[in-house]
C-alpha cells in the first residue's frame, strides 16, 4: 500500500501538470495512443528477453517525437496545413496511422512471445494494459517515482516558452522560440509520462488520469500556472481517493476507482463552469445596475470550488 | 481446419496459390466478409478522415470492450452490449463535442473523458465477471477464420444499410464536413449530422472489428482514406480509389495470413501503413519536383494541378 501511494501521487502529479499543455494543445489523442504504444513496446522487450521498461520507455519515447515529427511534415493536403489549432487537428490522422501500425507489430510480437514462452503472454498482456499498482515492489515504486519527478520537472523547465508556443505560435515563431524542437520534445517527454503511468494504472486507464483533471482545470481557471498547480492537484487527490476507495471496497479494482473519480472531477467541473456562465449571463440580462456588483466568470468558479 | 491437409506452402505459382485459398470454405467467407467491411469501412473512413474525427472513431472502437464485457456479465449476447455502448458513446460525443462554439481542444478533452470513462467501467466489469474472459484477444486482435455464413448475410444486410444512409446524407455531410460555419447558414443540421454520422461509424467500426480486431480497425478505417486523400482532392476518385485500396488490403493481407503463422491483423495493418508511407512519398516527390520546375525561369507555373473540394461542392 505504502509502494501504492508513493509511485501514485508522483505519476499522478506528472498526469496532472503535462495533461494540462496536453489539453491545451487539443493533443489528447497522440497521449491516448502513446499509451497503446507502450502494450508493443513491452511485448517486443519481452520477446527479445530484455528488460520489460527499457521497452516501455523506448517505444513511448520514439513514437512521441515520430508523431511529432510526422505531423508537422504536413497533415494531408490543402487548407488544414496552416498554423496553430489547425495543425494538431491535421496531426489527427498522422496518429492514427502510427498507431496502427505499431498496434500491428504488437500483434506480431505476442504471437512472437506466445510461441516462445508458452502460456504467459496473455497474463503479461492483460499486466500491461490494466496496470497493477498493488503489484509494485519497493524498488520499481521507487524507480517510477523518480521518473514521473522528472518528468514533472522537465515539464515545468520548458513550460514557459511551451505556453508562448501553444498560444501564439506565429509570434513564438518570430520571436526566435524554437517552436517545431519544442513540440517534439514535449512529445518525447509525454512518452515518458506514459510509459511511468503504464506501470501504475495501465496503459488503457492513463488517458483518465492524462485527460480528466486537466479538462476540469481548464473548465475551472483560466489562468495558466494556476491551471496547471490545479490540475496537479486533481489528478494527486483522484489517485488518492481511488486508491482509499478501492481499498474499502475490494472487489472495485483501484485503476477504476482512480479513472472514475477523475472523470467525476472533469464533471463537476463542467457543471460549475455552464452554471456560472448562465448565472452571469442571465444577471446581464436582468439589468445594467448589478454589473459592478457581478464577480467575474473566474472569482465565481474560485470560491465555488473552494 | 488445417489438419489431415499438408502445411500450406506458397509457392510462385499465384493461380495455383489462390485456387488452393478458395477451397476452402472459411476462406470464401473470410474474404467476402473482408471485402463487404473493407468497403463499408472505406466510404464511412473517408468522411471520418475529412472531418478529422479519427479520434472519435477510435473512441467508438473502444466502445467494444464495455460492451463485450457488461454483456458477458449480465448473460446476453456481446453484440447487444455492444451496440448499447456504442450508440451511447456517440451521443455522449456528438453532446460533448458537436457544438460550433466549442474549441478543438475543448473537443479533444471530452473525447478523451468519455474514452477514459467507458475503459474505467469495462474493466470493472471484468473483475465484476470474475472468469476468465477466453473472448478477450478475438475481441482485442479479431478473428476472421471462423466466419459463418449468417455473419456474412449480417454483415451485407448491415453494410447495405448503412451506405444508403450514407448515400441520402452524403451531399449535406460533405457540405458540413468542408465549411461547417457555411453549411449552417445555408440551414443545413450540422450538429444532427455530426451525431448521425457518429452512430453510422459506430456501426463500421463494430463490422470492421469482426475481422481486424478492435486494435487494429483503424487498418481499414484510416488508412486507405488517408492514403487516398492525400494523392486526390476530388471527392469522387477519392472515395472510389479509398474503397479500392481497402479491398485491396484486405484481399492480400488475408492471403498472405493464410500461408503464415502470424495473425492477419499484422499483415492487414503492415500493408496499409506502407501504401500510405508510399503515398506520402510519393506526394512529397512530386511537391518536390513541381517546385523545382516553378524556380527554374522562362517555365509557366501549373496554375490549380488539383481544384480545391469545396470548389466542386459549390
Amino acid at each position: 500500500m505504502r509502494n501504492a501511494l508513493l509511485a501514485g501521487t508522483f505519476v499522478a502529479l506528472a498526469c496532472g501538470c503535462s495533461g494540462w499543455f496536453v489539453v491545451l494543445r487539443a493533443q489528447v489523442f497522440a497521449g491516448d495512443a502513446l499509451s497503446h504504444v507502450a502494450f508493443p513496446g513491452a511485448l517486443a522487450a519481452a520477446a527479445a528477453g530484455i528488460d520489460e521498461r527499457v521497452g516501455l520507455f523506448a517505444a513511448t519515447v520514439l513514437v512521441g517525437s515520430g508523431i511529432g515529427l510526422l505531423g508537422l511534415g504536413g497533415g494531408g493536403s490543402g487548407p488544414t496545413r496552416a498554423s496553430g489549432v489547425r495543425g494538431s487537428a491535421a496531426q489527427d490522422t498522422a496518429i492514427g496511422i502510427v498507431f496502427m501500425f505499431v498496434l500491428g507489430l504488437g500483434v506480431f510480437f505476442l504471437t512472437l512471445f506466445g510461441m516462445s514462452a508458452g502460456g504467459g503472454a496473455g497474463i503479461q498482456a492483460a499486466h500491461t494494459l490494466f496496470g497493477s499498482i498493488y503489484g509494485l515492489g519497493a524498488g520499481e515504486a521507487r524507480v517510477a517515482a523518480a521518473v514521473a519527478l522528472a518528468a514533472t520537472v522537465g515539464t515545468l523547465a520548458i513550460a514557459r516558452p511551451l505556453l508562448f508556443v501553444s498560444l501564439a505560435a506565429d509570434v513564438a515563431a518570430a520571436r526566435g522560440v524554437p517552436a517545431r524542437a519544442l513540440s517534439v520534445g514535449f512529445l518525447a517527454l509525454l512518452g515518458v509520462v506514459a510509459a511511468g503511468a503504464t506501470q501504475a494504472v495501465g496503459a488503457l486507464l492513463l488517458l483518465g488520469l492524462l485527460t480528466g483533471p486537466a479538462a476540469a482545470a481548464h473548465r475551472l481557471t483560466g489562468r495558466p500556472y494556476a491551471g496547471i498547480a490545479l490540475a496537479g492537484a486533481l489528478a494527486v487527490g483522484a489517485m488518492w481517493g481511488g486508491l482509499a476507495l478501492s481499498y474499502a471496497v475490494p472487489r472495485l479494482p483501484p485503476s477504476t476507482a482512480i479513472v472514475a473519480l477523475a472523470v467525476g472531477v472533469y464533471a463537476v467541473a463542467a457543471l460549475v463552469d455552464t452554471w456560472t456562465r448562465r448565472q452571469s449571463r442571465s444577471s446581464e440580462a436582468h439589468g445594467e445596475t448589478s454589473s459592478s456588483a457581478r464577480p467575474s466568470p473566474v472569482d465565481a468558479t474560485t470560491t465555488i470550488a473552494t | 481446419m488445417r489438419a489431415g491437409v499438408a502445411e500450406p506452402t506458397l509457392t510462385w505459382n499465384l493461380a495455383r496459390d489462390t485456387s488452393e485459398v478458395l477451397k476452402y470454405h472459411f476462406m470464401v467467407n473470410a474474404l467476402l466478409a473482408g471485402t463487404i467491411v473493407a468497403a463499408m469501412a472505406g466510404l464511412l473512413g473517408w468522411f471520418m478522415v475529412l472531418r478529422r474525427q479519427t479520434f472519435a472513431g477510435h473512441t467508438l472502437a473502444m466502445m467494444a470492450f464495455p460492451g463485450a464485457t457488461g454483456a458477458a456479465l449480465i448473460g446476453v449476447a456481446a453484440a447487444w452490449g455492444y451496440f448499447v455502448f456504442c450508440g451511447a458513446g456517440a451521443l455522449a460525443i456528438g453532446w460533448l463535442a458537436g457544438g460550433r462554439t466549442r474549441s478543438w481542444s475543448e473537443q479533444s478533452a471530452g473525447i478523451g473523458v468519455v474514452q477514459a470513462l467507458a475503459l474505467a467501467l469495462g474493466f470493472l466489469f471484468v473483475s465484476l465477471y470474475g472468469g476468465v474472459l477466453g473472448d478477450l484477444e478475438n475481441l482485442l486482435f479479431g478473428t476472421f477464420l471462423g466466419v459463418s455464413d449468417g455473419q456474412v448475410l449480417a454483415l451485407a444486410v448491415l453494410a447495405a444499410g448503412s451506405l444508403i444512409a450514407l448515400a441520402a446524407l452524403g451531399r449535406p455531410l460533405l457540405f458540413a464536413s468542408v465549411d461547417p460555419d457555411l453549411a449552417g447558414a445555408r440551414g443545413v443540421p450540422v450538429r444532427g449530422l455530426s451525431i448521425v454520422f457518429l452512430g453510422l461509424l459506430g456501426l463500421a467500426v463494430a463490422a470492421t472489428s469482426q475481422i481486424t480486431g478492435v486494435l487494429l480497425v483503424f487498418a481499414l478505417l484510416v488508412a486507405p482514406a488517408a492514403t487516398a486523400q492525400a494523392l486526390t482532392t476530388r471527392p469522387g476518385p477519392s472515395l472510389a480509389l479509398t474503397v479500392a485500396i481497402g479491398v485491396a488490403i484486405v484481399w492480400v493481407g488475408l492471403g498472405i495470413a493464410y500461408f503464415s503463422a502470424y495473425p492477419a491483423g499484422f499483415y492487414v495493418a503492415s500493408i496499409a501503413f506502407a501504401l500510405y508511407m508510399l503515398a506520402r512519398a510519393w506526394v512529397w516527390v512530386r511537391g518536390v519536383h513541381s517546385s523545382q520546375r516553378r524556380a527554374a525561369p522562362g517555365v509557366e507555373p501549373e496554375m490549380g494541378a488539383g481544384p480545391p473540394a469545396e470548389g466542386v461542392i459549390a
